[in-house]
Order: structure tokens, then sequence, then C-alpha cells
């Protein structure tokens, strides 16, 4: 076993097309693992962890870290590290001969007018990049996260002076005249406009409504935190203006995790002022969740609402031989499974000891509704939080650190079941049930059954009918609702929320 | 349609693409190592935008005009055992080779010694002062040392009486800007205080103030940076002042031998591109929340900035070797790091910035003409804006990028092109070469901790 390790300083390329390279680096013949990675504290831990010494850094070079089963794949391996760099920094520029615009800044001086500029650099960069698009007279969708709340502040107040909107920070999510910026999903045009400051939240409504033949023509995401005190709802009342303002728009829904109760008083008094309706699913301990939020929206609109749909309940019941489902008795509108009594409740006692619901999500309000749902003593992490993604790729990319913990989850004996989240769109990875199936059929297959919340719409890239079937397959219960996922999961542990 | 413009994550501009939208990428780099927090408490300083536009505004605003040509004991009031140097201060003890040795000529000159080789001691006993010219409203080039008995280039902004001051350029190779003191260098000198000087200020003073920025314009248009190459600029001072020498009523051979003097020394012109810059970048001096550089100085030892918004505030770091090609037999080993205010050109937008309108000298300095191009254009990278006067014809007539900022150097590690002589590291030596330098790194991320703390006091 040979280890190679180098550094490059001044060498960079962003998180996402690293782990690119790492992969095709490890798809080498003879090559046992390998990481190419910015040497970023995060990247360090995990370095080190994979057992290579490291020689002093800085988070501005690019170590490329090397374990050979075949010595003599070195020469390969390092082949295919600068094959992989090259196809993804290189671009037929055409000809030109123009440098490379380096801030954003310099890219707006060319742009023109109508130019909306995106910002997903790490976080303690993103302030100036959205700064440059902000002092040029520009909106910003700052994707970003780890964004100091005073930046976000200092950013908001600079563009409420401007008369501009800044989407973020940590804005996965919007659809802006129908095009789909960060993780959207493939909508088509229609009366509603969304104000969120939820990514997952915005893209949980953007699925339902779209099954429901509904259409949005805007989603504007604000940032999780535009309604907390400190940020005071500022980019929420910019949204709201503009889509009062647009007359494509028949209704506003305004989307927010937990928020101030001032801010929340203020923005309601805001909202009740436009001429545009406006429906306020404000999530939180007693309030509607988002399935219920997107009903209400179908019922203003005067649309019928639908069943929301529901895959896998035939195989896992097949499976296990007890259930009859010959009718698809499940009851939608009461959020209730009809079944024969104790059936499920012993199939789990034959399996399980544990009773714990464990939420493993990429969603952030996705997990938190489930949280409100569940109650507090059931685990639920969201591996898109702040805190787990510095110096690395988002889970809905990346999915390595999600699988990781599935299986470990899965062999925890309090488990009783799994729920899991998968957000389909623009900008997710291509295929999420590739990786996720085979790990989900050795969960079920070990006895702990599994609960999917499938988020996305017919148009997006991955194909939800695909993803569905895929996830089916491997014996997870596929649902489209995210609330009706967990209740589903809960009544099957034996408890009703 | 609305466009992207897309910085970070090149997923997300695959994901529009895909839909059928324009994307604009920008190459995102990580800033200069430990500078996050300072650039975004900058970025966020509500007094930036306006300081920075009023800061270019006021550089763009100044006409520099050549209004007389003085000794500079009259127009700076220099005493004897005064001198003034380029770059930012320094002490006699870890002053260059070149820089004690232009000090010792100019000593010789004033007549406080009889042998150059004489005042060395006296300087290290403190017996004489040397401070630098950019704190007289002066700029000098290469160690760019001023005494009293020299004659000085008066430049004057109309609008507000604001002047500057640089010395006569006394040609290239054995000089004392180059740090040579030998006989033929300071016989030399007192021609031009004695001949040369009076001589142009009857011409200045009889053919009327002569418009140097306007000269500029036509220069860079003429295939000089007005740094490295100043032919052309020459000629036309020569063009504007002859008649009126020749009208003096100073003697023919005098006369003829101040033309021959100008008209062979290519670099004339430097020394009024050299205070016409300063007089510009001299207007945005103070402004609170600016973060424009108005000045880049070398001492032979120390490379120094100020910069709008941190006052009279050097930054400074060690001054690097320039690289580039070397006359005669001379190398690498001899030369000094880089000296000399002449950097202010660069400062100012011409000098490396507009290398892209000198083709004719970037073999001088080691490059190609696409490198020439590549250089003036990635200068807009680290600039607040253009100079609408002075444009680049090869560059569709866009203007030279004005007004180096502190936070995009950090931003993207870009640092500004200069272009330079070099002198040798012996004092007595003179030239050695020419090329191509940068500022050392280390001096923006200082400045920029500078303009935060600066931030943070005004937020509390």
């Amino acid at each position: 076993m040979k280890t190679h390790v180098e550094l490059r300083p001044g060498a960079y390329a962003d998180s996402v097309t690293l782990l690119q390279v790492s992969r095709a680096v490890q798809g080498v013949e003879g090559v046992a693992t390998a990481q190419v990675a910015m040497a970023t504290p995060l990247n360090l831990e995990v370095l080190e962890q994979m057992g290579f010494t490291l020689p002093a850094s800085t988070p501005n070079d690019m170590v490329v870290a090397i374990r050979l089963d075949d010595d003599s794949a070195l020469d390969a391996a390092l082949a295919a590290v600068e094959t992989a760099l090259t196809r993804t920094t290189s671009r037929d520029d055409g000809g030109d001969t123009r440098e490379p615009h380096r801030t954003t800044g310099a890219a707006l001086r060319d742009a023109g007018a109508d130019v909306l500029v995106l910002v997903s650099v790490p976080g303690a960069s993103a302030t100036v990049e959205a700064m440059d698009a902000l002092d040029a007279g520009h909106d910003v969708m700052l994707f970003s996260d780890n964004v100091p709340v005073e930046e976000e502040v200092a950013l908001k107040t600079a563009a409420e002076a401007r008369g501009l909107l800044v989407m973020g920070p940590d804005c996965g999510t919007a659809v802006v005249d129908g095009l789909g910026l960060g993780f959207a999903n493939a909508t088509s045009p229609g009366p509603v406009g969304i104000v969120a400051a939820s990514g997952t939240g915005c893209q949980q409504l953007l699925a339902l409504l779209d099954h429901a033949g509904v259409g949005v023509s805007n989603a504007l995401g604000v940032g999780g935190r535009d309604l907390s005190a400190a940020v005071g709802g500022r980019s929420t009342r910019e949204a709201l203006r503009r889509l009062d303002a647009d007359p494509a728009v028949d209704l506003i829904v305004l989307v927010s995790k937990p928020p101030a109760d001032d801010v929340a008083n203020e923005i309601r008094e805001f909202a009740g002022a436009l001429v545009t309706p406006v429906e306020i699913a404000l999530l939180g301990p007693g309030q509607p969740d988002l399935t219920a939020a997107a009903e209400r929206v179908l019922q203003r609109l005067g649309h019928a609402v639908p069943e929301w749909p529901v895959t896998g309940l035939d195989r896992l019941d097949h499976r296990e031989g007890k259930l009859d489902h010959r009718e698809g008795k499940l009851d939608h509108r009461e959020g209730k499974l009809d079944h024969p009594e104790g059936k499920l409740d012993h199939r789990k006692q034959a399996n399980r000891k544990g009773d714990l619901l464990q939420g493993l999500f990429v969603g952030g309000t996705l997990r938190d509704e489930a949280a409100l749902i569940a109650g507090g003593e059931h685990p639920m992490v969201d591996f898109g939080a702040d805190e787990l993604t510095q110096g690395r790729a988002h889970p809905m990319i990346d999915p390595a650190i999600r699988l990781e913990h599935l299986s470990r989850v899965a062999d925890d004996p309090r488990t009783g079941a799994v729920l899991l989240d998968v957000v389909l769109g623009h900008g997710a990875e291509p295929d999420p049930a590739a990786a996720l199936a085979p790990v989900v059929r050795d969960v079920v297959t070990n006895g702990v059954p599994v609960f999917v919340s499938c988020v996305g719409t017919t148009g997006d890239p991955q194909g939800l009918d695909a993803q569905r079937a895929a996830l089916a397959e491997a014996g997870a219960e596929v649902h489209l609702s995210n609330a009706r996922a967990t209740r589903r999961a809960l009544e099957l542990l034996g408890r009703t929320p | 349609m609305t466009r992207i413009v897309s910085v970070g994550a090149d997923l997300f501009a695959d994901a529009i693409e895909s839909q059928a939208a324009e994307v604009d990428r920008v190459t995102w780099r990580p800033p200069m190592a430990g500078t996050e927090a300072d650039l975004a408490t900058v970025a966020t300083d509500p007094l930036r935008v306006d300081a920075n536009a009023r800061a270019l505004a006021a550089v763009l605003g100044v006409q520099a005009m050549l209004v007389d040509v003085r000794p500079a004991s009259d127009v700076l009031g220099l005493q004897p055992g005064q001198f003034l140097h380029a770059g930012p201060p320094i002490g006699w003890d870890t002053a260059s080779g070149p820089l004690q040795g232009a000090l010792m000529g100019a000593a010789a000159l004033e007549g406080l010694v009889d042998d150059p080789e004489q005042a060395a001691e006296r300087f290290a006993a403190g017996e004489w002062t040397f401070e630098p010219c950019h704190h007289h409203h002066a700029v000098g080039p290469m160690a760019g040392v001023v005494s009293p008995s020299m004659w000085l280039f008066v430049l004057e902004d109309p609008a507000t009486g604001r002047r500057t001051y640089c010395s006569l350029n006394e040609g290239l190779g054995k000089v004392l800007r180059y740090g040579a003191y030998g006989p033929e260098v300071l016989n030399r000198l007192r021609w031009m205080s004695a001949v040369l000087g009076p001589l142009l200020q009857t011409a200045v003073v009889g053919a009327g103030p002569v418009d140097v920025t306007g000269i500029l314009t036509q220069m860079l248009q003429m295939g000089d940076e007005a740094h490295n190459r100043n032919r052309a600029g020459t000629l036309m001072l020569l063009r504007d002042l002859a008649p009126a020498m020749v009208d003096s009523g100073a003697g023919p051979s005098d006369i003829a031998e101040a033309l021959r003097f100008v008209g062979g020394n290519d670099h004339f012109f430097l020394n009024l591109a050299m205070p016409a810059c300063k007089l510009a970048l001299d207007a945005a001096r103070g402004i609170e929340g600016s973060t424009m550089v108005v000045a880049m100085a070398r001492n032979g030892t120390e490379f120094g900035i100020q910069v709008a918004g941190t006052g009279d505030t050097w930054f400074t770091g060690p001054a690097q070797v320039a690289e580039g090609l070397f006359l005669g037999d001379y190398g690498p080993d001899d030369a000094n790091p880089d000296i000399g205010d002449s950097a202010i050109t660069e400062t100012a937008g011409i000098g490396g910035f507009a290398m892209a309108t000198a083709p004719a000298i970037v073999r001088l300095v080691g490059g190609t003409v696409p490198d020439a191009l590549a250089t003036s254009r990635r200068m807009h990278e680290i600039t607040l804006g253009e100079n609408p006067r002075w444009t680049i014809p090869v560059l569709e007539f866009q203007g030279t990028p004005t007004g180096i900022d502190v936070t995009r150097v950090c931003r993207t590690g870009i640092l500004p092109q200069i272009n330079t002589g070099m002198a040798g590291a012996k004092a007595g030596v003179g030239q050695v070469g020419a090329g191509l330098v940068t500022p050392p790194a280390g001096i923006f991320p200082a400045a920029l901790a500078a303009l935060a703390e600066r931030t943070r006091a005004r937020a509390v």
C-alpha cells in the first residue's frame, strides 16, 4: 500500500467539482481511495481520518491524496486527476482572448441591465460577491450558507435602500419568471406566487401544487432567517411587493420557518395591505403543516384537492403478506391507514425492539416539519445544516454523509423506522435513488421500515416517477407529502401523531 | 429574459444553461489568506460605494498643467542639508545602495562635501535630513533624490490651485537617480541647474501653461505607456516649448544643447507624467471609507502604498527585484530591489496598466504582445473604473484601468503590474536593466485590515 500526498498552492476548484474529480480518481484501477480537496480544516480532518499524513497547508492549497492497492497505478491516478480537473475547469472560450472576470463586480460591468446574480461561493466570501451585485443595481440570490447574521442584515439594509431583493442567504430554491435557480423544481407558469423563508418548504409546495395541476410563476426565496427578529423580514416585504405588482399572480403564498412573533405580526399587517391576497403558512407548533397549506391554497383558488400519491405500499404489504390492499385502502383525507388491526404492529414486534422514528433529511424545513409532527423524542437530523456543510458540498449534491448515517441508524436497536427525504430538481444530484436504493434495501431487509418523502415535480430532470419507482422497488414507502410520510411512519410505530 | 451572472459552483450555472437561459460565469478564487472577515466588513461599510465614487471622480477631474520650472529651494523651501527621496520613509542604515549613492551625489552637488564618498558618514550621523518626496507634494523617479539647487517642474490643477513637483529627467545610464555619483553625473546636474532649468522656465512662461494631461491622452495613442516609454510625449513637449526656447534670447549654443538633451532623452517626459499622476491621485486623499490606492512608491528597500481612506499611513513590505532584461554584462545579482516613485503612473492607470498600448517595448520587459493585452485587461479586475480621457486604441479605445481597489486586489490576488527600470545594488553603479515587478502581496491585506478597523470604529 503506497500513499501519495501533494499540496498544490494556488490551485482552486469548488467543492462540487473536487467531489467529481475525487470520484474519477477513485475509479482508477489500482486506487484504493483518493481525495482531492481544498485544505480547509474540515477536509483536513476527513483526510486524517482516511489515514493520510499531511504537510502544513493553508485553506488556499489544493490537496491531492491517493492510496494505492497497486503501486504502479500512481501515474494513471495522477493522470486521472489532471484529466478530471481540466475537464471541469476548461471551457471553450470561442477564441476570445479576454481575461476571465474574477469578481462579480467585474462580470457585471459588461452584463447589461436585466441581470440576476446567483452567489454560491463559500459563506465567508459570499457577502462580498452579493454586495457587488447590489452596488451594480441587481437582485441577488444567495445560495451560500454560513453567512453571519450581521452581514445578512447589512446586505438587506443596502438592498432596501436601493429597492433590490436579496434572496438568501442559505436560499436553496428560487423560481424567477419560470427560471429555476439553485435546487428549484421544474414548474409550469400559473397563478401562484410564493415567498419562502424556507427552501425545501418552497419545494414541497411546488411539488404538491404541480401534482394538483396548479402552476407557479415565481417563487422568491428570502433565506431562512428573514423573519427572525434580527433581520426583521426585510426581504419578505420586498418579495411580497414584487409579487403584488405582478399581474400574473392571483394568490401569494408566504411560507416560513418559525418566525419571531413581532416580525410575523408586522408581516401579516404588511400582507393585509396588499392588493393580491396572501396565504400565510408560518410553520410552528400548532400551525398547519406544508401539505395543509398547499390544500388551503388549492381551496382558495377553487381547485379540487387531489389525493397525494403514495408509491411502494403494495410491495411492502405483499412481502409481509398481511395487509389487505386490493382496494388501496388509504384514506388520504384523514391521513389514516385503513388496515386490519394489529397486523403492522405484529410485524414490527417480530423484527424490531426499537420504537424511535429516525429522520435523516437533506431539507431543513422538511426536517422541521417532521419534528413538529413527531414531537421531541424522535431524532430528526438535517444534513444540510450550516454546521454540517462547512467546507463540503450540500447533501443534495453529495449524498455520502447521509448514506453513512443511514447504515448506522439502521443498526441502532432503538430504531423502529426510518424517515428520509429525497429532493429533486435542477441542481440536485442527477439520480439520488441510485445511491440511496441499495442502502434502503439493506435497511428494509434488516427489518426496519423506510418511509421516503420524494419531493419533486413531473418536469424535474431526475424523473419523479423513476425515482419513486426505484425507491419503492428497494422496499421503501414513498410519499409526495412529507407530512403524510411522517404520520404514516408514526402510525406504523403505534404512535398517533 | 433574465440573464444570470453566476459566482460559485458550476453545477448551478450548468442547471441554468440546461433551461436554455444565458449565464455569465465568474472565475472565482478564494481571496488572499485570512482576508475574508475584513473583506466582508469593508464590503458592508455604508460609506464605501459613495467614497469610492467620489475618489475616482476626483482623480478623473484633475487637469495637470505645467505652469513653471523653479529651483527646489524656491518652491519647496528646501535648505542646505535637506533632501527628498523616493518611496516611504527610511533611515540611512537600511537605505539601499542606489538611494545612498544618490544622496551622496546630491550632497556633493550642493557643495556640502567635495567628494561624494565623504557624505556617507555625515548622513549616517544624522547631520542632514532626507524625507519622502510624497510628503512634500513631490515625486521622484528611481532614487528620487531632490536637493535645494535642483530645478523642478511645477504642475497645477487650475480648478483648485493645488500643485505637485518633480525634478528634471537626467537621461539613462550613469545618472544620479540610479545611484551613480561620478563627476560626469554631477557635471550634468550642474548644467541642468545652470542652463536647462532657466531655459525651460522661460519657455514655459513664454509659451503659456502646457497641458500635460492632454499630452498624456495623445501619447497613449502613439505607443507610449508613460512609464518605460515616453518618446512621443517627449517630442510633443518639445513641439510645444521649442519656439519659446528659441525666442527666449538665450545663446544659440545653449538652446541647441537643451534641445539636443531633451530630444535625445526618451524618458524626459516621465518627470511630467509622474507629477501629473500625483496631482490627480492627491485629489482623492483623505476620503473616509474609500478603498482606493493613492500612492505606490518604493525606496529600494521597502514598497509602500497609501490609501484614500487611511490618511497618510504607509503600508510597507519588502521591495521585490524586477524580472526583465539586463544591460551589458549585468545580471539579476547586480540588481537592487525595486525603487522609485514612478509607480505613481500605474497607480493612476498608465505605465504597466496601459501595457497594451505600448507593444514596442513589450520585449524590453521580457513579454509578448498578447501578454501586454492580457495585462491591461487583467488590471481592470482590480480597479474601480476607467479613464475616459486616456484610452487604448487596440482595446477598442477602452479607458485605462484606474483606481486600484485594495479590496479587489485582496479578493482576486491579482497584484498591480509595474513597468520599471532596475538600478544597480551598489552605490555609484547606475542602471543595470528594465523589467516588470509587482508589490509585495502582504501590504494589501495590511491596508485592508486598517480599512476594516476604521469601518468597525465608525460603526460603534
